[in-house]
């Protein structure tokens, strides 16, 4: 098998508290291959975030990362010194954070910012750089390019801006963009438009992509795979269309259930009973039995590592033992 | 009319105006000039009684404008809000809307701001008792809280706690508790679900529909997002730079959109389907409001839109077959291709 | 984000559950982790028990007429040639013994320190918070008259409605009256940060959900303005509060340093360090280094107590 962009094994990120120490993402592992578009998919508090913030060397003291390796191309780079990690960021991974209005300095022009994120990684020189920047800005369909580029970052409206980020973000060619929220500050019509320029863009320039976020509709339009995260821990990994529609974990599949749908029934939507426990809180065994419908015994003892179903996989003891293939609800053994 | 049959809410040619202009001293010295925002723009839709009418729109439509007119935070630069046969207008004084107000509640989006966060739940849900006099006693209050409480699926021992010490969707339930304190028959929820994730938000919605049907709510219910509204709504109003370009009962919207920009955010919608299906890509942006298109608004995205009437004209009302109203120069000239077309099937 | 939030509620009614809490509160933990602040606290609590406690911990009692003797003056600390175990600290030209006048001293200062920040805090907080909430002309007229009060030194405000009071009262306000007015003015030139600040709070919690729902549900909008927006500006007020406070006790000395504040027969911490200036030259320097250390040492602890404050109550430094 060729050797993956991004792979991530057993990684666990802590934050001390003076009241104990609390486990943000708990022993997580997934991989990305060249080209391909990763989505990480999760409610609030179940570690999303942090796990691209850790694979980016960005974790906010008291954060860590407690256990486990992060490996891009295959060298180790969780151990790197800071200034080795900077360099990293930018040339190898590229990063677009959600509100594209704090990702631009408000001093600086377009311009500015692009030429100097392009200089710092490549050995080009000023005018090089500065054309180098209106063929990206031509790229991420920014209209009169060689005007807008002297402009700030004020004069352009949410969904422009964020097609800078996106410009900003491939302008060293990295192997991984880290995507964070990418479309959840932007309306829904501009939404499509950057999901869209997001995609052909990677497939393009061949770049693999981390692609975090709460929203399904955006994991169904753009990724490949999709690794569903609880309480910090991955309960499911697997193809796209997989997950969606036939998810295997009852987390998953209460998820997407409780999406309300156009064309779909109109009474009650399904709705997962409870909430997601507080990281001081995470119940012994599978960290969703107390929620789940399905639980039984073993699930209030022991934690579920990811089992083989069907095409995907799932961290879920209905699984164990059971012969490959077979779903565990809703048109089992579909697969496309 | 008679009173059953009369809406419980008649919002006509709504406008307002916000003046966002710099400090006069600014415009004396820098020669600025005098600066508005058209928020709203001749508005106008009825709520039936025991209905939900939603408003959709992107930033800058205004549809939380609406909302807050209605529940009179802002005062109207045009226009009128009859409530149940009362026009707001003609009301004068704190006093004369004080059994008015009682009548309807405001949940709004943002669960962490909507709370005081040095109050305590007991407290916070007590305020509208205590400012309509609705309990006498301290016990009947603090019985009615518990009601309240239980009624939104929280517990009476809840009160005792402070806002922080819930989550979202629970504050979202205080919220809602809060506002069902004063028994109106009428709420404004405004994008009640969007800072929600996306459990949380199927148990408000179920929550808001069991409520409605037990309690006979009228709703209206702001969002911008379309499948939570064809989910909860009667009715569906969609707002484009200040003006309601279109509004039909719900499912009409969906399956048969009239108006350019309805389709288009049809079309947005993520597909979880996964069909394939190939999406139109939307163009444009949506404009600054302070300085919006001539004509209509939506004619510099639209791909119906032609030379010259689009650009100059506002378009009129047009009543659709079948309820509803749209403005639209193409559909009124009949240049649109069909609807149905366009959209999955309801 | 993730990480916040987290612990286990804790909840008990009443008094012993409000105390339980406050042990329990960050702001709390964050008093233990510094030990300059933790020390901070422990001298201003001396100064406060001091100032309390002034007729039973002091030697002498400094106004008491009976007791002094001119006999005494001039005696230098008691580690010194010629010094008396009487006064450990030495005497100043009327034979009061330092350390007392010192914590009597204390106790002038800090009386006029408090009240003058809650004359200040009072009004500041009041008008900002008509200002804030009112906004409009209201809003416009306050802040133009607080910007043209900013303009000019808080001493020179604080002279000026001296110099009238002491017109208007007539000669020599003595006494508690001397008081009354000193108080007063530090305390109207002190009252402009306060509404700025809160004028600033108010701005952004009016907008905040919870008002907006006050005022749906019709709510009055002066019980509004008390019982919500109050509150929810209250800790910027108190780290001014804390703040000012040393300013105001280095105010009020630097007042009685000029002669126009509290009277010679009451001393405060500024009156002894200007009496004690016309004796520095002459050899007889712990008349006034002794209260000029006082003084220092006391508007230090309460500044670092306010910088503490500061942090502890921004969450952004959390």
């Amino acid at each position: 098998m060729a050797r993956p962009v991004l792979q991530v094994d057993n990684l666990t990120v802590e934050f001390p508290t003076r009241r104990g120490t609390l486990r943000a993402v708990d022993d997580i592992s997934f991989r990305i291959d060249a080209g391909e578009v990763l989505g990480v998919v999760g409610e609030s508090g179940a570690g999303k975030s942090m796990t691209g913030t850790a694979v980016i060397g960005l974790l906010e003291p008291p954060g860590r990362i407690s256990g486990g390796r992060v490996q891009l191309e295959g060298a180790r780079i969780d151990h790197l010194p800071h200034d080795q990690m900077r360099r990293l960021r930018g040339q190898r991974i590229g990063m677009i954070f959600q509100d594209p209005l704090t990702s631009l300095n408000p001093l600086y022009t377009i311009g500015f910012h692009l030429t100097e994120t392009i200089r710092t990684h490549t050995d080009r020189g000023e005018a090089e750089a500065r054309a180098r920047a209106i063929e990206l800005l031509t790229e991420v369909g920014i209209p009169a390019p060689a005007q807008r580029i002297d402009q700030y970052p004020h004069h352009f409206s949410g969904g422009m801006r964020q097609r800078v980020v996106i410009a900003l973000a491939l302008c060293a060619e990295p192997r991984l963009v880290i995507a964070d929220e990418p479309t959840t500050a932007l309306d829904v019509s501009i939404q499509a438009q950057i999901i869209q320029l997001l995609k052909r863009l990677c497939r393009e320039h061949g770049t693999s992509v981390l692609l975090i976020t709460h929203d399904m509709g955006v994991i169904a339009e753009t990724a490949d795979r999709v690794a569903v995260m609880y309480a910090g821990r991955i309960v499911e990994v697997g193809p796209v269309r997989e997950v969606v529609q036939n998810a295997k974990h009852p987390y998953t599949e209460g998820l997407m259930d409780a999406i309300p749908k156009i064309g779909g029934r109109t009474e009650d939507l399904a709705q997962i009973r409870g909430t997601m426990p507080r990281l001081s809180q995470i119940p012994a065994g599978c960290a969703f039995h107390p929620r789940c419908p399905r639980a039984f015994d073993r699930c209030r003892q022991e934690r579920p590592e990811l089992l083989d179903a069907g095409a995907s996989r799932a961290a879920c003891w209905l699984h164990a033992g059971e012969p490959a293939g077979a779903g565990t609800g809703r048109g089992g053994g579909e697969r496309g | 009319m008679s009173v059953a049959e009369r809406p419980l809410l008649q919002v006509r040619d709504l406008a307002k105006t916000f003046d966002v202009s710099p400090p006069l001293l600014n415009r004396v010295l820098q020669g600025q000039p005098q600066a508005f925002v058209q928020a709203i723009d001749n508005v106008g839709f009825d709520i039936p009684r025991g209905t939900t009418f939603s408003l959709v729109g992107e930033s800058g439509s205004g549809k939380s404008t609406v909302a807050r007119v209605v529940v009179g935070l802002y005062r109207p630069t045009r226009g009128s809000v009859t409530f149940d046969g009362t026009d707001l207008a003609s009301i004068r004084g704190r006093r004369q809307m004080a059994p008015l107000r009682r009548r309807w509640a405001m949940i709004f989006q943002d669960p962490y701001a909507s709370l005081n966060p040095r109050w305590r739940v007991r407290t916070i849900i007590a305020e509208p008792i205590r400012v309509h006099g609705l309990a006498a006693g301290a016990a009947a209050i603090r019985r009615r809280v518990g009601e309240l409480l239980e009624l939104v699926g929280l517990s009476a021992a809840d009160g005792e706690k402070f806002p922080h010490e819930f989550s979202g969707g629970q504050r979202q339930r205080i919220s809602i508790a809060r506002a069902l304190a004063s028994e109106p028959e009428f709420l404004v929820c405004d994008e009640p679900t969007s800072a929600l994730d996306v459990s949380v938000q199927a148990q408000i919605l179920n929550l808001m529909k069991r409520l409605q049907r037990e309690l006979g709510l009228t709703y209206l219910f702001i969002s911008h997002d379309l499948a939570v509204v064809y989910h909860i709504s009667d009715y569906v109003g969609v707002m484009y730079l200040g003006r309601l370009v279109e509004w039909a009962p719900a499912h009409a919207l969906f399956t048969r959109p009239q108006h350019p920009y309805t389709r288009m955010l049809l079309e947005a919608i993520p597909d979880l389907e996964m069909s394939g299906r190939a999406r139109t890509p939307v163009g444009g942006e949506v404009p600054s409001p302070i300085q919006p298109p001539d004509g209509c608004h939506f004619h510099p995205r639209c791909p119906f839109a032609d030379g010259d009437r689009c650009q100059r004209e506002v378009p009129a009302t047009l009543d659709i077959a079948g309820g509803g109203q749209v403005r639209c120069h193409a559909v009124a000239e009949r240049r649109m291709p069909p609807a149905d077309t366009h959209t999955r099937g309801g | 984000m993730a990480a916040d939030r987290t612990t286990a509620p804790i909840h008990r009614p009443g008094l012993a559950g409000a105390i339980h809490r406050g042990l329990d509160s960050d702001v709390f933990h964050s008093f233990k982790q510094s030990k300059v602040t933790m020390l901070a606290g422990a001298v201003t609590a001396l100064y406060f028990l001091a100032a309390l406690l002034a007729p039973w911990i002091a030697p002498h009692d400094p106004y008491d007429l009976a007791n002094i003797s001119l006999m005494d003056s001039f005696l230098p600390p008691m580690w010194m040639d010629g010094g008396d175990a009487r006064f450990p600290l030495g005497t100043d030209d009327q034979g009061r013994g330092i350390l007392s006048t010192i914590i009597y001293g204390a106790r002038a200062s800090l009386l006029v320190g408090f009240a003058a920040v809650l004359l200040a805090a009072a009004i500041g907080v009041t008008l900002g918070l008509i200002a804030g909430y009112l906004g409009g002309t209201v809003d416009a007229v306050i802040m133009r008259v607080a910007e043209v009060q900013l303009s000019f030194p808080a001493i020179l405000i604080a002279l000026l409605i001296d110099g009238v009071a002491r017109g208007v009262l007539g000669g020599d306000a003595e006494g508690n009256l001397a008081f009354a007015v000193i108080i007063v003015s530090i305390g109207l030139s002190f009252w402009v940060q306060y509404a700025r600040t809160v004028r600033g709070s108010c701005l952004v919690e009016k907008h905040k959900e919870y008002v907006q729902a006050a005022r749906v549900i019709g709510v009055h909008p002066g019980l509004i303005v008390v019982r919500h927006v109050l509150p929810n500006v209250l800790g910027p007020v108190l780290v001014i509060a804390t703040i000012s406070l040393a300013l105001a006790i280095i105010t009020e000395a630097t007042l009685s340093f000029l002669g126009v504040g509290v009277p010679p027969t009451q001393p405060s911490l500024g009156t002894m360090i200007r009496v004690g200036n016309d004796f520095l030259f002459s050899g007889e320097w712990w008349i006034t280094l002794f209260p000029g250390a006082a003084l220092a040492v006391l508007v230090l602890a309460v500044n670092l107590l306010g910088d503490w404050l500061r942090d502890a109550l921004n969450p952004k430094l959390r």
